[in-house]
């Protein structure tokens, strides 16, 4: 394979595809830790989610209540998180922990008990959500290169890929426009100033970890309703705790998140299709190098040597009112 | 006119200490009312009380004339009272204008209430002279600037009583003009304002009225008119103050500590110590007097190598201490440790002791290269023996060297860390507030301790914020106000009110 | 509420035997749910992984890995690190070990070899664990995020090695076997009642690091400092520690300890470097660190405990299609749960109990 076989438009069109799931799982962390907690139970989430959407879709044969029903998990799964991290002031860390681990032995359990299969679900086949086709797609098919991306980079995706991206301007307003989001970002910050301002430190940051796992089932369901159309077992493959590096790599903000988790994708797709392409130079590039590549820039980028990530000054430190 | 405040028989006690016993006094509209004290006064008690902090348990605080029960900080605010405390409560990262915002933005959506709170605070900042700009981030800001803030802060919550607890501890002196300004200001729109403060200067400066606490009482409550520093001095501190303990003459010997020119300033600029310079002699104990927060810890954490200064020289028997040349005093206490100096410190709960580890790893801690054996381990057995020989000198209780630190008294966790720090038969010994939290009993105990180890010939410098304490120790005596020295006397030259100047910001004139 | 006000007997035992209670009891719940008895289950897994010899062999063979990975998140966790890059570490570990195996386990003897071996394998593990020590240390870079990223760029390191590592013509991603000198004698030599089991000297090994590890905690200066910083920085400070040094000393220590855990895994049972050999051990021992409080005692027991849900969990999914093997994943979680982050769950309740004992 040459370096023109590089597909750059399947590059692309792979990169919008991979990264919703990234997208959710790094809002959802965002606002977490921007009220003070740690999510690191991201993983965890997803993947509950991600089974319970296949499962609940497979069998009411209805994508939108395996979503409807994957959410209820993931909240449970967050609330579960912020009793042990707010009400009983425990390590947030260890429950992050806790939770990734006890989701990836339970989903294959329970999907083993009920469905039989080796732990995964079986196919959803028809019930899964509908794919956008922008308007006027086929009267500009024919324009070269224009006709193309209107049709398959930026429209012909599944809904939820559309409700990814709409995301990041609504969790941006949500942050920095509202009272909500000024309260929950000053309960990240410093606590005692936003529980002297009169904001309810804990209810703020409960409220913060519900929204994280109403926005976290989102990434299991695209997982296993649009991306597979089924459950398996670990499918997540450290989604979690890339969006989580996205986070950091963002510096905690939604657009820069964003833009981490497309570069997430990005080598992601990139990965897949280098395997065996004989690049300029270099040569050949073994695939699992360029998987590499994210991880090491954050590494970096946490060392403080490109840009500074800072962290929400309160995070992770259970709030006690001082007097 | 009714008075905006007025306390009439205040009294809180925590435990057994008795905080504010039978407070009464009025404060006018419209006027600046000083609270005068040392520490332990009472004064910050009874601004938590008002400031609904706290519940008196007896007596009752009028506001315009009407009893008032303050039970929250909420209740505080909504009845026109406003607190500027000595730590800030700002979000760094976040603007002025959302500061002020947060918890009374009026509505989901901000944009539409910002332009007019934005515009309110202008016109406040304009109205009192204020500088500052909303759209100002605060870790931008200088702490003088910060503390504006947080005074716009009140202003716009429409307080009628501003509170400043101590607010010129971090001001230059520019900035303490500029915020007299304001102050003045503010009375002539017919505020209130009490200024907690021990500088003396202060009071007479911008108060109209000032009430002096002592003990937890109110000593005297007098127009600034009518009084002189040396009266105000002699309010704050001046009792009876003698001493009974029993010392060898006074002979000092070899000069140990000479601190010249030491300047200390924090990460935001703020001047912590200024020229700090001086000498201690083997055999003599030197104590640091002042009111809290005027650089006395500071000095000690440079002393024990916990912090380094900016710049400055300190000799330790002619030969410098190695600040030089780091960039952090990581591990540079044992160093220091090295070279015979021992360091009882102010706070024993964070610095001077492992809560969870017992009695006898406490006496390890900072020895533990010293006293460990072969191979790096430790002879326990030996190291117990030390340990309950040392607990049964210092009569530490309970006699357990098991027992894990934590439970035990205050006044026997400090024995605990003064015997240790004088088993290292040091040749200075640093000592912060030896009798902080220690029961009665304990406090000659100690005091006798420190005054065996001066006769043997260690020079120590002692800081402490008692003045019986000071009196009862002390050879000579340095006091510090605002990170400088302000005077100092030798222990013959005694003199409360003396000290109460000096304490209270008034240079040697 | 401060679980440091109750008695030593409380929190070092009560409370870490209520809050396994407790996440058994889950377990148990589940089991049922899912249609099977828990007392059967528990039967069968008990006399599987502990009454019958081979099982109890296999137990303690999967014990000898996790008290390597839980010693090295427990002495982290003293000076308090949360180390979670053990699965990384020790990854890299097998790396080392391979690669001198694969340079010298056709010339020298076993007496030479595997010494060898073993320091390689702590030695990369070390190394593995050093940058996000230092981040830490110099830049405050907080060591549970970084560990984390050095996780993934260690499996992805590792795919990119191994296929490289791979003799011609085989399809497997693994190396190419090692020589018998490479092999640890297995304890069934000395105890055939052990059966065909893998269980080798590295059990011993692993017990020569628990009490190396208790005597240096306990009795050491350095022991002495390394918690002393975990407890409290500013009395550390204090005490004239260096805790930069400290912190990125304890880190190497730490990925060394959980670079010796491959040494059971490749020399003592499958004899050549394998994609993802791990499987989790280094999870596991974040597991096993909180259970056992770090105490030696509390880390064997709690590495028997999990080798035994290993072993007995295997043979319990071949007799019982409903309990597959996650489902000890399952349990695992829940004890780091209820033994990590809910270890003062129990804390206000026994406190009540013991004011109305007095």
């Amino acid at each position: 394979m040459t370096f023109d076989d590089l597909h750059i438009g399947s590059i692309l069109v792979s990169t919008v595809r991979n990264a919703p799931v990234l997208i959710f799982a790094g809002m959802a962390g965002l606002f977490a830790e921007r009220s003070g907690v740690i999510d690191i139970g991201l993983e965890g989430k997803i993947l509950a989610s991600a089974f319970v959407s296949a499962a609940v879709a497979y069998i009411t044969q209805n994508p939108w209540n395996g979503i409807a029903a994957g959410m209820l998990v993931s909240v449970l799964l967050a609330t579960l998180q912020a009793y042990v991290a707010i009400t009983q002031k425990g390590n947030q860390l260890v429950a992050g922990i806790a939770i990734n681990i006890a989701m990836s032995g339970l989903t294959f359990v329970v999907a083993q008990y009920i469905f039989q299969q080796g732990g995964r679900t079986p196919d959803i086949g028809q019930a899964r959500l509908f794919d956008v086709v922008l308007p006027g797609t086929s009267a500009i098919a024919d324009v070269p290169f224009i006709g193309w991306v209107y049709a398959h980079l930026i429209g012909g995706h599944s809904v939820l890929v559309y409700l990814a991206f709409a995301l990041v301007p609504l969790v941006h307003w949500l942050l920095y426009h509202t009272s909500f989001g000024l309260r929950l970002r000053a309960c990240g910050e410093n606590p005692h100033a936003a529980d002297a301002a009169g904001v309810n430190v804990a209810r703020q940051r409960y409220v913060a970890m519900l929204v994280a796992g109403v926005l976290c089932s989102f990434s299991g369901a695209y997982l296993s309703i649009v991306q597979s159309g089924f459950f398996l077992r670990d499918m997540s493959a450290g989604a979690g705790y890339l969006a989580l590096t996205a986070m950091v790599f963002g510096n905690w903000r939604p657009v820069y998140t964003f833009l981490g988790c497309l570069m997430f994708g990005f080598f992601g797709a990139v990965q897949i299709q280098i395997e065996g392409v004989e690049l300029p130079v270099i040569g050949r590039l073994p695939g699992s190098l360029i998987q590499m590549v994210p991880y090491v820039v954050t590494v970096i980028v946490l060392a403080g040597l490109m840009a500074k990530s800072v962290a929400p000054k309160a995070l992770g430190a259970p709030f006690v009112k001082s007097r | 006119m009714q008075p905006a405040v007025e306390f009439r028989g205040i009294s809180k006690h925590f435990g057994a200490v008795k905080a504010n016993t039978d407070v009464s006094f009025a404060i006018a509209k419209g006027s600046i009312h000083g609270l005068v004290g040392e520490n332990g006064a009472g004064k910050s008690t009874l601004m938590s009380i008002l400031y609904g902090y706290y519940r008196a348990d007896g007596g009752e605080i009028l506001l315009d004339g009407q009893a008032r029960h303050i039970r929250t900080s909420q209740e505080a605010i909504a009845l026109g009272i406003g607190m500027v405390h000595q730590h800030f409560m700002l979000v760094e990262n976040m603007t002025v204008l959302d500061n002020v915002m947060l918890g009374s933005e009026g509505g989901f959506q901000l944009k539409p209430k910002r332009a007019a709170v934005e515009a309110q605070l202008r016109e406040i900042c304009a109205r009192y002279r204020l500088d500052v700009d909303p759209l100002a981030v605060i870790h931008d800001l200088s702490v003088g600037a910060q503390q504006r803030v947080e005074i716009l802060k009140q202003i716009y919550r429409s307080a009628n009583i501003l509170i400043l607890d101590e607010p010129t501890a971090v001001l230059t002196a520019q900035e303490t003009a500029s915020l007299f300004e304001i102050l003045r200001l503010f009375k002539e729109q017919g505020k209130t304002i009490i200024l907690i403060t021990h500088k003396l200067q202060e009071i007479l400066d911008i108060t109209d009225t000032v009430t002096v606490m002592r003990g937890g009482r109110v000593i005297g409550a007098v127009p600034t008119a009518g009084t002189t520093k040396e009266d105000l001095a002699n309010m704050m501190v001046g009792r009876q103050i003698i001493n009974t303990l029993p010392r060898a003459p006074y002979n000092p010997g070899a000069p140990v500590l000479h601190v010249q020119n030491l300047q200390l300033q924090d990460g935001q600029g703020v001047q912590l110590l200024a020229d700090i310079g001086f000498t201690l002699r083997a055999g003599e104990i030197v104590a640091v007097a002042g009111v809290s927060g005027n650089g006395q810890s500071e000095l000690m954490e440079i002393l024990s190598g916990m912090r380094l200064p900016t710049s400055g020289q300190v000799d330790f028997q002619d030969k410098a201490l190695p600040f030089a040349g780091r960039s952090d005093a990581d591990g540079l206490p044992r160093t220091f440790r090295n070279l015979g100096i021992a360091h009882i410190p102010e706070d024993r709960l964070r610095d001077g002791v492992v809560k969870n580890f017992s009695v006898m790893h406490n006496t390890i801690l900072g020895y533990q290269d010293k006293l460990k054996g072969r191979w790096g381990l430790f002879d326990y057995k030996a190291i117990a023996a030390r340990c309950a020989a040392l607990m049964k000198d210092f009569d530490v209780r309970p006699n357990n060297h098991d027992l894990r630190i934590g439970l035990l008294s205050g006044g026997n966790q400090q024995k605990v860390v003064i015997a240790r720090e004088v088993l290292a038969q040091p040749t200075l010994m640093l000592v912060g507030q030896p009798t902080r939290g220690v029961d009665i009993g304990t406090i000659e105990s100690i005091h006798r301790q420190l005054l065996a180890l001066r006769d043997s010939g260690v020079a120590i410098l002692l800081v402490s914020v008692e003045l019986e304490e000071v009196r009862a120790l002390a050879d000579r005596i340095l006091v510090m106000c605002g990170g400088r020295i302000t005077g100092e006397l030798k222990i013959e030259e005694f003199d409360t009110t003396r000290i109460g100047l000096l304490m209270g910001g008034m240079h040697k004139s | 509420m401060n679980n440091q006000d109750l008695p030593r007997w409380a929190t070092a035992f009560v409370m870490p035997l209520l809050n396994l209670l407790s996440a058994l009891l889950v377990a148990a719940l589940v089991i049922h749910l899912l249609g099977e008895s828990p007392t059967e289950s528990m039967a069968i897994l008990i006399n599987s992984a502990i009454v019958n010899p081979e099982g109890l062999s296999y137990t303690l063979f999967y014990a000898s890995t996790f008290i390597f990975t839980g010693l090295a998140v427990s002495i982290a966790m003293q000076a308090g690190l949360f180390n979670i890059g053990a699965e990384g570490q020790m990854y890299l570990g097998g790396l080392g070990l391979t690669l001198a195996m694969l340079a010298f386990d056709g010339a020298l003897s076993p007496w030479t070899l595997i010494p060898i071996g073993i320091v390689s394998a702590g030695l990369f593990g070390a190394l593995w664990a050093f940058l996000p020590g230092y981040l830490q240390a110099k830049r405050g870079s907080h060591v549970v995020v970084t560990t984390i990223m050095f996780n993934y760029i260690a499996g992805s390191l590792m795919n990119t090695i191994i296929v490289k590592l791979v003799p011609d013509g085989e399809q497997n991603p693994a190396s190419r076997l090692f020589t018998e000198a490479a092999e640890l004698p297995r304890l069934n030599q000395w105890f055939p009642i052990l059966g065909e089991t893998p269980l080798n000297i590295s059990f011993f090994l692993a017990i020569l690091a628990l009490v190396i590890y208790g005597v240096v905690t306990t009795r050491s200066s350095w022991g002495f400092k390394l918690r002393a910083t975990g407890l409290n920085k500013h009395a550390a400070h204090y005490a004239g520690i260096r805790i930069s040094k400290m912190i990125i000393i304890v880190m190497m220590i730490s990925g060394a300890l959980a670079g010796l855990g491959a040494v059971n895994s490749i020399m003592g049972s499958t004899h050549y470097l394998s994609l993802n050999f791990v499987g989790g051990a280094g999870f596991v021992g974040i597991a096993i660190a909180l259970m056992g409080r770090q105490h030696p005692v509390g880390i064997f027991l709690s590495a028997v405990l999990f080798g035994a849900l290993i072993q007995g969990g295997f043979d319990l999914s071949l007799e019982k299609q409903n309990i597959p093997p996650e489902t000890f994943i399952f349990i695992q979680g829940l004890i780091i749960l209820f033994c990590g982050a809910m270890e003062n769950f129990y804390a206000p309740a026994i406190a009540r109990l013991l004011k109305l004992k007095k």
